[in-house]
């Protein structure tokens, strides 16, 4: 399964037997003495291969080496200059492709369990309940508007709300935080790491509207005519993908996104107490291997199915999920079915699922892209499941794209932008899974970084602009 | 928090609220629906906005009290609040001037009729109304559809008040004695493909508005998909009105009735706890 030499075990992990039936937080995280002695083995590379593979270029050697000597806060400030949400890309991002996949050490023996690290150091500043003042500028007056909260449109608001601008996050759900409250589960992103993060966010004189959907509730051309400057758009990959085979629309054929929202925003796992409900099931096959899969199929398995099989259609080699998410779920008990891919789903005479048959696949030989593609070996199988959760990924929701006249788009309803966020509407900024197709937390927060400098820039100028015709006036009397 | 402005009953278990909701009416249109949560431990439930106001800031929703978040909200009071509003969520009805319209409604459906029929009247169409019910007193603002329609014709079973027999019946003469352009019907699923099953052999371009379960609404989830000439259709946000040849209400007929098991467990839980007085 996972490469052993990018996937580092420092951190403690929950006996599967017992987390694999509750909602807790399976990785207990390190403790200080722990973390310094991971700290320690860091080699302190002149030229840090690390950071190279970070996608926001986190200063990794500096903020290990305040975690070595001790000093756990001052290495968390080090990594919030770059990273807004360190407790939270501690815990998600897919550190084996990057910082940690490009460590050294791992050349020969594990490489630093960054990760950790930087989860270790956020932990520690919430335990002893302290937080980091940071400047913020005067107002300036500025009012921009933020759609959508997830992390791109949290890094963008709080780095704006840092220069002094008047933020308001529009958020469409009833609660902020987009795919890190209704996606991520509580097993693996405790809630309350999100609620910390709002109340900073808040704390910094952020306004947040829910229940807003924008290009419904108001439109952007309604927001600028309120007076904001410029609109940051952050509305995420949020639309499900789906096969398009027979059988899809059966009773207890879920799309991952309902099933993972019903129990994490809904909190259906507390069903009748919370009023919405999830179907529970015996036997679940979990269609796909990304992180996306490997939630849905731990959450099946802790509302009590007996059997959870993840069916993929290429090997565990190619699987897309976190190394560690694949690694917790086998411990758990999840089956794998590789080079398996449902082609369709069967029913019984009421209408809900009953199995799903699949073609076994093979492997051929690496395309143009590197990637080898499956294909139908001509044999085929059928599992008998009670439940099929679809998890292929997501695509881009057309709501707030199609209410904007002449934004340009590209592949599959993606927002086209350049490398600051600029899309080709004056005004209008775009970045996160919106921009890029579904992609990671990280890359979402780097985006947010580089949008809102290049906001910034925008209402500057255009804040200029007048005053300087407004001075020229003056000159010219 | 959305205040309640006002509530009425307006047919046995069917209550009507007008919700302050300003930025809501500022943008809803006829065939607009919003979802909502009553409180942090609710469901997110989607009604159709059956009327709104743009200078008052407020839209009305009418709602038929089948099932435990319905009969909660049917136990709050003008001055009560609802957690969560969100909207105006849909398609629009596509509104031109096609010449003779005829809407049918079955049950509550009419809240979803009744700004369609504003809509296409304010477009100088002729609207005919076709309202059903069991009986008389289930035929919900028969008096408002008076106001607007060209013609309203009521279909009861038990022949309380208009025809007695079934809306299909009456639409049926109505096809075969005038031009008709199109039909808009909502109601009861079995109502809607009974509809459609009537125009469909003479050809009428028959638009339903459809009501599978959803979530956040919002085209997020997936959970509100139906079928549509064999396409999955994301109801939320490529809906909810559809053109009725097309729909397997069968498979729709199936996927209303999956929860069918826990709604119950909540509606006898949410009675015993509050013994039918509680609002919580
Ligand atoms: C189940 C799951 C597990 C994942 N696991 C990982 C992981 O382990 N590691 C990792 O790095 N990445 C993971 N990802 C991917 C990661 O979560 C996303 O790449 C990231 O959240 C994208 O951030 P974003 O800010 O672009 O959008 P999102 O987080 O999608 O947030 C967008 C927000 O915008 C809101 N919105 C949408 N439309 C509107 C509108 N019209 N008006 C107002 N608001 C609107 C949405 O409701 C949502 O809250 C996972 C994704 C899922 C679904
Ligand atoms: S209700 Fe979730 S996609 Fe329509």
């Amino acid at each position: 399964m996972p490469c052993p030499t990018t996937y580092n075990k420092t951190m403690r992990v929950r006996d599967p037997k017992k987390r694999a039936k509750d909602f807790k937080e399976v990785a207990l995280g390190l403790t200080a003495k722990q973390a310094i002695k991971e700290a320690q083995r860091c080699l302190q590379c002149k030229k840090p291969k690390c950071v190279e593979g970070c996608p926001v270029e986190i200063d990794i050697p500096r903020f290990i080496s305040s975690i070595r000597d001790n000093n756990f806060l001052a290495g968390l400030k080090t990594i919030r200059e770059y990273n807004l949400l360190p407790a939270i890309c501690g815990r998600v991002c897919p550190q084996e492709n990057q910082c940690q996949g490009a460590c050294i050490l791992g050349r020969k023996k594990t490489p630093i369990s960054i990760g950790a690290l930087e989860r270790f150091a956020a932990d520690y500043e919430a335990a002893i309940n302290e937080t980091e003042t940071v400047e913020i500028a005067k107002p300036n007056g500025h009012k921009v508007a933020v759609i959508g909260s997830g992390p791109a449109g949290l890094t963008v608001a709080a780095d704006l709300a840092k220069l002094g601008y008047d933020i308001t996050i529009f958020e469409a759900l009833h609660e902020p935080g987009g795919v890190l409250v209704y996606g991520i589960p509580e097993f693996r992103l405790p809630k309350k790491i999100i609620q910390r993060e709002i109340e900073y966010l808040k704390s910094l004189g952020v306004k947040i509207k829910v229940n807003w959907v924008v290009g419904k509730t108001q439109t952007v051309d309604q927001l600028f005519e309120e007076g904001y400057k410029a609109a940051f758009v952050g509305v995420g990959a949020g639309s499900p993908r789906y096969m398009n085979i027979p059988g899809e629309n059966l009773n207890n054929v879920y799309f991952a996104s309902e099933f993972l929202t019903r129990v994490n925003l809904m909190k259906a796992e507390q069903f009748p107490k919370y009023d919405t409900p999830v179907k529970r099931a015996e036997k679940v096959a979990v269609v796909g291997a990304g992180n996306v899969a490997m939630d849905a199929a731990r959450t099946a398995q802790r509302l009590g199915a007996k059997e959870v099989y993840i069916v993929y259609r290429r090997t565990e080699h190619e699987m897309p999920s976190r190394a560690e998410e694949v690694e917790h779920a086998e411990e758990e008990g999840i089956k794998f079915e590789f080079l398996s891919n449902p082609k369709e789903i069967i029913g019984d005479e009421k209408g809900y699922v009953k199995a799903i048959k699949c073609d076994k696949m093979v492997l051929c030989e690496p395309d143009a892209s590197g990637r080898r593609r499956p294909d139908c070996s001509g044999e085929e199988f059928t599992l008998d499941v009670d439940q099929v959760i679809m998890a292929i990924g997501q695509t881009s929701n057309p709501i707030l794209t199609k209410s904007i006249k002449g934004l340009k788009l590209w592949g599959a309803g993606y927002i086209e932008i350049d490398e600051n966020g600029k899309t080709n509407k004056p005004g209008i900024f775009a970045g996160g899974d919106i921009a890029t197709g579904a992609a990671t937390v990280i890359s979402a927060m780097g985006a947010g970084k580089r949008a809102a400098r290049s906001i910034n820039e925008y209402v500057m100028t255009l804040a200029k602009a007048p005053r300087q015709r407004k001075k020229s006036s003056k000159t010219a009397k | 928090m959305y205040k309640i402005l006002h509530k009425q009953n307006v047919a046995p278990q069917v209550d009507a609220v007008i919700v302050d909701a300003p930025y809501i009416a500022t943008n809803a249109q006829a065939g607009n629906f919003v979802v909502l949560r009553l409180h942090d431990r609710g469901e997110r439930i989607p009604l159709t906005i059956a009327d709104s106001d743009r200078q008052k800031g407020t839209i009305t929703l009418l709602f038929q009290k089948i099932g435990k978040t319905t009969e909660e909200m049917g136990r709050l009071k003008a001055g009560d609040t609802i957690k969560d509003v969100a909207g105006p969520l849909g398609h629009p009805t596509p509104m031109k001037r096609y010449g003779h319209c005829v809407l049918v409604g079955g049950g509550i459906g009419s809240a979803t009729l009744f700004p369609i029929l504003k809509g296409l009247k304010e477009k100088r169409n002729k609207v005919t109304v076709i309202l059903g019910a069991r009986t008389e007193e289930l035929l919900v603002w028969k008096d408002r559809f008076k106001e607007y329609a060209n013609d309203l014709v009521l279909t009861t079973d038990d022949g309380s008040a208009g025809r007695k027999g079934l809306v299909t019946e009456a639409l049926k003469d109505l096809i075969e004695s005038s031009n008709l352009k199109i039909a808009l019907a909502v109601g009861p699923i079995r109502m809607m493909q009974a509809v459609s099953e009537v125009t469909k052999p003479y050809g009428l371009k028959t638009l339903v508005s459809l009501n599978p379960v959803m979530v956040e609404g919002t085209g997020m989830c997936g959970a509100c998909r139906v079928n549509i000439a064999g396409k999955t259709k994301f109801a939320c946000i490529e809906g909810p009105e559809f053109d009725a040849h097309e729909v397997d209400f069968q498979e729709l007929a199936n996927r209303l009735g999956f929860y069918r098991d826990e709604e119950e467990q909540a509606m006898k839980k949410y009675k015993k706890r509050c013994n039918g007085r509680c609002k919580k």
